[in-house]
């Protein structure tokens, strides 16, 4: 972790869903390199504050800077930025009407990061990293729950991006195909990624987060390192979160 | 009616060409009108949505047959009497087309509306992740699976289209329908004479049918 160079600055930050007040003004910063977890109840704005910071979520109020970019500036190339901002999501959202190959290349070869070698060349080595390298061939609906997410990491890393949000990567996964995920995203934290996790996985959350962030009811109640947010937790909300998830 | 088809058959299946013709035409424009209005229908802008809603409820609220009359007769008659613009005439064919065109249009329109809304959300929002621009993601991702699920309604929608251009024999195009109206009139022979067109139309839908299927098989994705 870098603790001289921020990459994501959220200033107090809110979101609407018509009269419901889901983020009530969330301010933080994540450095370069730095693994936040994000831990909460359900419904309590997480998964929606992680949406915001690649605007799959239009903010409504305050502002979201990478590397000094304010995305929530409508003069902001906003497809230029995704490219460095992967994004693994719960249900895993690989391309359905494509073999995994395919579903790698899309994105590099259409956005012109490079050619059709190039991007196979590519797709091929972070498939290999994610042990995968004999599905290229396969479509999602033939892969396994675990199968499935390490391509979603893949296809994200494909962009080579320097910031990897994940959207409770392993909520919808069989309990056996957990951990695969979960160590190919130990393997990446300890590669230097900035990454913000969304998840109920407290032992991954411990074992590699730089910082858990505990959100309840739109707004940051704690945050601190796993062992004082673990061990020694401040806010009762979080005391008793705690208590049930652990 | 054997006799029937031997003496008859090469202008019933002139004009089976005929009503195919017109099928085709009516059916190449409405695909293009349902692209446009069924995508029209599901993107952010108001002004869009608005427009394909008016028009998929206008023509859907008014019959075929009245919307042929309107087309053929009504729209050069506004032209030459009200507007004073001379000379504005329609062929039935034309007539015809339009009004096919768009009739299934605004079905079409609906089909690919429901379509592309068939297409779990996360897939687009997986595409935009990646930095793709909304109508790359459209293309590349959306509209290749909607199209896949919209097949047999598309097919479906297709074969009403075919059979529904024998309505188009009010304005006197000599489809089918129109032609074996001639054939009884001067042989006094219905049985016979609507047996055969019954099969005739049986027959091309059969067909249209087993395109389909073959289709359809061809778009299941498998490891290839």
């Amino acid at each position: 972790m870098n603790p001289n160079n921020v990459k994501i600055k959220v200033e107090n930050l809110k979101k609407d869903f018509g009269r419901l007040n889901v983020l009530q003004g969330v301010s933080t910063e994540i450095y370069e390199g730095e693994v936040v977890v994000v831990i909460g109840p359900s419904g309590s704005g997480k998964s929606t504050f992680l949406r915001c910071l690649n605007r799959l979520e239009e903010v409504t109020e305050g502002r979201v800077i990478i590397d000094g970019q304010d995305i929530t500036d409508p003069k902001t190339d906003i497809n230029k930025l995704r490219e460095r901002v992967g994004m693994v999501f719960q249900h895993f959202n690989l391309f359905n009407n494509m073999n995994v190959l395919r579903n790698l290349m899309l994105a590099p070869v259409d956005l012109k990061q490079c050619g059709k070698e190039e991007a196979k060349e590519r797709a091929l080595a972070m498939l290999e990293r994610v042990g995968l390298q004999d599905k290229i061939k396969a479509f999602p609906h033939q892969l396994s729950g675990g199968q499935k997410q390490r391509v979603a990491i893949a296809r994200s890393l494909c962009m080579k991006p320097d910031i990897m949000l994940f959207d409770e990567p392993t909520s919808a996964l069989d309990p056996e195909m957990v951990g695969e995920v979960l160590d190919v995203m130990k393997e990446l934290a300890r590669e230097g990624m900035t990454m913000v996790v969304v998840t109920h996985e407290m032992g991954f959350a411990r074992e590699v987060a730089n910082r858990v962030m505990f959100i309840a009811d739109g707004v940051i109640l704690e945050e601190g390192t796993p062992e004082e947010v673990f061990d020694n937790p401040q806010n009762p909300r979080t005391r008793d979160f705690l208590n049930k998830v652990l | 009616m054997a006799q029937i088809f031997n003496k008859y058959g090469p202008i019933l299946i002139t004009a089976m060409g005929q009503t195919l013709l017109l099928a085709l035409y009516g059916l190449f424009f409405a695909c293009i009108i349902g692209l446009i209005v069924g995508i029209m229908s599901v993107v952010k802008n108001k002004f869009c949505r608005g427009f394909a809603l008016v028009f998929v409820n206008l023509i859907r609220g008014v019959p075929m047959i009245v919307l042929a009359y309107f087309i053929f007769f009504g729209i050069p008659f506004f032209c030459n009497s009200i507007l004073k613009i001379g000379g504005v005439t329609l062929t039935a064919l034309q007539a015809g087309s339009i009004c096919l065109a768009l009739n299934c249009g605004a079905y079409m329109a609906e089909i690919i509306r429901a379509g592309i809304q068939s297409v779990d959300i996360g897939q687009m929002e997986a595409a935009r992740s990646l930095g793709l621009p909304y109508w790359r993601a459209m293309q590349r991702v959306i509209l290749p699976q909607a199209i896949r699920t919209m097949i047999p309604s598309i097919i479906n929608q297709f074969i009403i289209t075919l059979k529904d251009t024998s309505i188009l024999s009010v304005i006197g195009f000599p489809e089918l329908v129109n032609t074996a109206k001639n054939v009884v009139a001067s042989t006094f022979l219905s049985f016979q004479t609507w047996g055969i067109v019954a099969i005739m139309y049986l027959i091309v839908i059969l067909l249209l049918q087993w395109a389909a299927k073959v289709l359809e098989r061809k778009l299941k994705y498998e490891s290839k």
